[in-house]
């Protein structure tokens, strides 16, 4: 008994300290943020940041459902914001504590997926498209056909991302259907272009996060891609690398940052909301993780041959002619099964 | 104090960390998402799609085995030698490897196969033809056996250690040729090293899953792979459970099964 006793002291003599600490939980994509502003913003605000990391929306996602830990801050994409709104799962933000929004350009202030735009804040974009080894293949790169086509891709010539959605949902443009769509017949097709994309040898393998690395060493000629990869991979690379979004259309894609409902601590994550808004620490942001940055001062100020690039900004045509996703969280069973056929 | 309180620390372990979850993984396994009892993620399951990629699991793991029982053996065999008595270099190559992370080993071995890699390259600077091994069974098989091998190793040398050498040189004595000594009296006293060692590369061979996306480029999935996507990827954890379960049974069987060579449990019990 004494020794319960005393682990319970013990315990006591400690909460208070933690409670009377400001800090919040921050839990962001692997990989994405400049860290150096992560320790400005403790030094700027004294609120101590704990920051955690995630891989895969689905994995974060099952992450705050379980309750494993309190967030304060989350990085989700466009679908999940989605999908956490029509469930209730975010708070509704007090814009008067993010002035910095207003740098937000004018298409993403109020996106489709948060028709209002009071529960998220737009951290990157980007595309899906197709990074290519211009010493390796001696064929235009405009179309999905370029990676599906054996004719013109050539035998394991293609990287795939290792991605239900994604891998699914360039099949579904290369036909002109919708990324989103839930008709039976439609997905069947997408999933007959993989089948044969795979059985006729053109795939290289499926991965993720291994793909830019080995794009830069020339393993394969082509792979689908995160318009943030490929421009990483052509930074790093010999200058033999290019990005293209298909002319067929893609998707594009907005990470945002929210606020879980569960947070205690709205207006100290509404305040890193806000500094990571701000065009220098955007920009900052932007020239290391490579992405496509909301923030409209820092789109001006990036150099002209920069901006033409697709790897490093999407204009207008192509924002056009690409597609955001749409939560189908209840049609996962079938696109699961529809992957493990492809895959297994 | 009674001695079994000793084991008081590592019995609250075990609960936490290995009764508890086994429930938990029952539980999730027999429920679905709204909690009530079903059978579906079994009969899920049954299906060529997964019984394909737990065929592929199994049989990789089986050759992982014997590849690793046939390179291990002889060195555990010279390693427990006479003539390597006094020098301890080789023990610690062997050792050496396990000191490392098994994902950074796995990443290294990677970029030496990949056909940009070290190998090829070598390959090509002698003027001969480049392999294709990244992205095959036969690449995961090596990746498997690299990782593995110094766990068929060990135990084998221990069992090899401990053995009575009189009754080699009772043997001998006897006039039996060496042929003869090793099957008829050290390869029958090794054998309890030999299923420790089955037993510790079979388990995580066949229950394996980044190696496979790393040296298999993700081209095909093993057993482990699909029950990791299950937790992260499709957010079904009670199908996930289920895979889990039928993983688990499978490896008591075999287990059951290999303690039958050794009934007298003198495998130092890694299981």
């Amino acid at each position: 008994m004494k020794k319960l006793a005393f682990l319970l002291a013990l315990i006591f003599s400690l909460l208070p300290a933690a409670a009377l600490a400001e800090y919040i939980t921050v839990f962001n994509w692997y990989d994405y943020i400049d860290e150096s502003v992560i320790s400005e913003f403790e030094k700027e605000t004294g609120i101590e940041v704990k920051y955690a990391n995630f891989t895969t929306n689905e994995e974060m996602y099952a992450k705050l459902s379980t309750g494993a830990g309190e967030y304060d801050v989350i990085f989700p994409s466009d679908y999940i914001v989605e999908r956490m709104l029509a469930k209730g799962e975010l708070a509704e933000l007090n814009l008067d504590n993010i002035p910095n929004r207003s740098y937000v350009m004018d298409w993403l202030q109020a996106p489709a997926y948060d028709p209002t735009g009071a529960h998220s804040v737009p951290y990157m974009w980007g595309t899906v498209g197709i990074l290519y080894n211009t010493d390796l293949v001696d064929v235009e790169v405009n179309s999905w056909q370029n990676i599906f086509d054996l004719e013109l891709a050539g035998e394991k010539s293609v990287f795939m991302l290792d991605s239900i959605r994604d891998s699914l949902g360039v099949a579904l443009c290369s036909l002109g259907y919708s990324l989103n769509t839930r008709d039976a017949e439609e997905l069947e097709a997408a999933k007959q272009v993989l089948m044969k994309q795979r059985a006729e040898g053109i795939v290289k393998g499926y991965l993720v996060d291994e793909t830019k690395d080995k794009m830069i060493s020339g393993e394969a000629a082509l792979a689908v891609m995160w318009s943030g990869d490929a421009g990483y991979a052509i930074m790093e690379g010999d200058g033999n690398l290019a990005y293209v979004v298909p002319e067929e259309g893609s998707n594009v894609w907005i990470d945002a940052m929210c606020i879980p409902a569960a947070s205690q601590k709205q207006e100290l994550a509404e305040q890193f909301i806000n500094f990571l808004c701000r065009p220098d620490v955007a920009a900052r942001n932007r020239e290391y993780i490579y992405y496509h940055t909301p923030i409209q001062q820092v789109a001006d100020e990036m150099d002209e041959e920069e901006k033409q690039n697709p790897a490093f900004f999407a204009d207008q045509a192509i924002i056009d002619r690409c597609e955001f996703f749409h939560d189908i969280a209840d049609e996962m069973e079938m696109y699961d099964r529809i992957w493990m056929e492809i895959r297994g | 104090m009674k001695r079994s309180a000793f084991a008081g620390p590592y019995v609250v372990w075990m609960i936490l960390s290995t009764v508890a979850p086994l429930l938990f993984v029952v539980y999730f396994a027999l429920t679905d998402r709204s909690g009530a009892f079903t059978l579906e993620n079994l009969a899920k399951f049954v299906d060529p799609i997964y019984l394909g990629v737990l065929w592929r699991s199994l049989y990789l793991a089986f050759y992982c085995t014997v590849i690793c029982l046939l390179i291990g053996y002889p060195a555990a065999y010279f390693l427990a030698s006479k003539d390597f008595a006094r020098n301890q270099a080789l023990y610690v190559l062997i050792l050496l490897p396990m000191w490392m992370n098994f994902l950074l080993r796995t990443y290294a071995m990677m970029s030496v196969i990949e056909d940009t890699g070290m190998l090829n390259n070598f390959l090509k600077w002698l003027g001969l033809q480049p392999m294709e091994i990244i992205g095959t069974e036969g690449a995961v098989l090596l990746g498997m056996v690299y990782n593995f091998v110094p766990f068929m190793v060990l135990p084998i040398h221990t069992a090899l250690k401990k053995m009575n050498v009189r009754l080699i040189e009772a043997a001998e004595d006897l006039g039996a040729p060496p042929a003869q000594v090793f099957y008829r009296v050290v390869l029958p006293l090794s054998l309890p090293g030999i299923v420790t060692g089955i037993t510790m590369v079979f388990m995580p061979a066949v229950t394996t899953f980044a190696i496979s996306r790393l040296l298999g480029s993700g081209n095909f999935f093993l057993f482990g792979d699909i029950i990791e996507r299950q937790f992260l990827e499709s957010n079904d954890w009670n199908f996930g459970s289920a895979l889990s379960m039928v993983m688990a049974v499978l490896i008591l069987i075999s287990m059951s099964l290999l303690n039958r060579v050794d009934p007298k449990k003198e495998g130092s019990g890694a299981y």
